[in-house]
């Protein structure tokens, strides 16, 4: 975590803010879920409590605190109070693993009568060389809180919508598994980092011996993987759980599955783990396919110079050229969880039998022609010449 | 390693603001009511028919064997498609691609398999 006391302070606070951010975008995400299926159907939404609504959120929270504390009798007690937190588990650490923005460099400074630094801060809650691998392994542990959450309610839509959920979960992290084959054929790395700053500059591939630069497209994952995109894309509505994907909380047949038991705090925490799923998926399409954090045709040392130059010392630079950076990851972020939000109020149900035959029967085989299309592409490039 | 101590640390955390939120939550709330109606299992109005846990279709234990074996099988070409750069450098590209192939082969056959025997049907 680091050396000395200041680096572990920091990146602890670090680690805590990045969490606390997850956290608080949720309020704003159902906000906007609120608001833009309202938009969609013809309605108002949500627009009394303060500016646009927005205090709404507040309203809401004050509700959730102060609602009765019931719990079934006949449930499993300890599991039953432990689901919600486990379902807060995957999202948060998945997130913390996905750099928000560039690294942050510290120049030496004196404090206390004592020279600290340099230092270096990755923009993100900790640094793992396995990233993908790490994201998968944790975001499939998300079954465990909805099957615990079913089998402690002992209620029959609850334990039939948490079995739905997870079987769907895991026949869908087949096609996720095998869709990312290609791009990690293609940038032969694991590490979120490398991929992102492979992904800068213009277009420019090898073809056939000779370079190809495509000067007006930025260098993003998705010209290489346009399949592979689409795949990761629909099997992550599955993985979260959202329309046209929820059948889990299929109302007509199963009244709200696994959290059918569920009120006040407690079932607002399934909605933090949900909403903070959606925000990894859309945070990975964003980090392997459309660039990460940088922004098209513009060098982020040019900007860090250029703040220099303005009478920013090198530290301050730093710190802006992240934080506008980082603005640019959560603008690409929020146009994907608006898609999210767009496609379940546009798109209806899939029937159970139809889910599993697009998982397995549709996703999985296209996912593998996918990888080997790509292995055999990038041996021929890369061995032409 | 020290990554893995900040994943622990992370973990930890979470775990103690939701188990903390629900214990404060608790302490603010009104104190529960219970009534036999209040307390019975959510069936729509209707006189519950059966409490908790009937029988679980086989299916759902099928579905969890096939993505113990397709699972296993994708997680190993993770490995190997992070060093198909390197070998292809080292001119042991076709070597390692046609070995892929092979356990491709092998996974093509056992999804057709699968979806022969109508092991995946639902309806």
């Amino acid at each position: 975590m680091g050396s000395d006391a200041f680096e572990i302070a920091i990146n602890l606070v670090k680690m805590i803010v990045i969490f606390l951010l997850m956290v608080q975008l949720v309020p704003l995400l159902v906000w906007i879920e609120r608001r833009g299926s309202a938009f969609i159907q013809n309605r108002f939404g949500p627009n009394r409590v303060g500016p646009l609504g927005l205090t709404q959120l507040l309203a809401d929270a004050v509700k959730f605190i102060f609602k009765e504390e019931f719990i079934p009798s006949r449930s499993r007690k300890f599991l039953f109070y432990a689901a919600p937190v486990m379902s807060l588990i995957p999202g948060a650490l998945a997130f913390g693993s996905i750099p928000l923005s560039l690294p942050i460099n510290v120049e030496a400074f004196e404090m206390f009568g004592q020279t600290w630094g340099p230092y270096r801060f990755a923009f993100q809650s900790f640094e793992i060389g396995v990233g993908i691998v790490f994201v998968l392994g944790i975001s499939s542990l998300g079954a465990y809180g909805m099957l615990t959450a079913g089998w402690a309610s002992v209620n029959k839509y609850s334990i039939f919508g948490a079995l739905r959920a997870s079987a769907q979960m895991i026949s869908y992290e087949l096609a996720l598994g095998l869709s990312l084959v290609g791009i990690i054929l293609i940038y032969g790395t694991f590490d979120f980092s490398v991929m992102i700053s492979e992904q800068t500059g213009p277009l420019s591939f090898m073809w056939f011996g000779s370079e190809v630069v495509i000067p007006f497209l930025p260098n993003w994952g998705i010209f290489y993987q346009p399949l592979g995109a689409l795949l990761l894309f629909i099997t992550m509505f599955a993985e979260t759980n959202r329309a046209p994907f929820d059948l889990p909380e299929a109302e007509a047949e199963l009244v709200a599955g696994y959290h059918t038991e569920y009120g006040g705090l407690k079932m607002n925490m399934f909605y933090i783990g949900e909403y903070g799923h959606m925000m990894v998926a859309s945070a990975l399409m964003t980090t392997f396919y459309f660039g990460g954090y940088h922004l098209p045709f513009v060098d982020p040392d040019t900007v860090n110079t250029a703040l220099m130059y303005n009478g920013y010392s090198a530290t301050m630079a730093s710190v802006l050229t992240a934080l506008t950076f980082h603005l640019v990851f959560f603008a690409k972020l929020f146009l994907f969880l608006w898609i999210f939000i767009w496609v379940r109020w546009t798109l209806p149900r899939f029937r159970y039998d139809q889910l599993m035959d697009l998982g397995w029967k549709k996703l999985l085989p296209w996912a593998l022609a996918n990888t080997m299309v790509t292995a055999v592409v990038v041996f021929l490039m890369r061995s032409w010449s | 390693m020290t990554s893995l101590v900040a994943i622990l640390i992370l973990a930890l955390f979470v775990v103690a603001f939701g188990a903390g939120l629900l214990f404060l939550v608790s302490l603010v709330g009104p104190k529960p009511k219970y009534s036999s109606l209040k307390d019975s299992t959510y069936e729509c109005g209707l006189p519950v028919q059966e409490t908790g846990h009937s029988k679980i279709p086989v299916k759902f234990y099928l579905t969890a064997i096939l993505f113990i074996l397709f699972d296993i099988e994708i997680i190993f070409m993770y490995p190997w498609a992070v060093s198909f750069t390197e070998f292809i450098e080292q001119g042991m590209g076709l070597h390692v691609l046609l070995s892929m192939g092979f356990f491709l082969f092998v996974f093509i056959f056992g999804l057709v398999w699968e979806i022969k025997s109508r092991a995946l049907e639902w309806n």
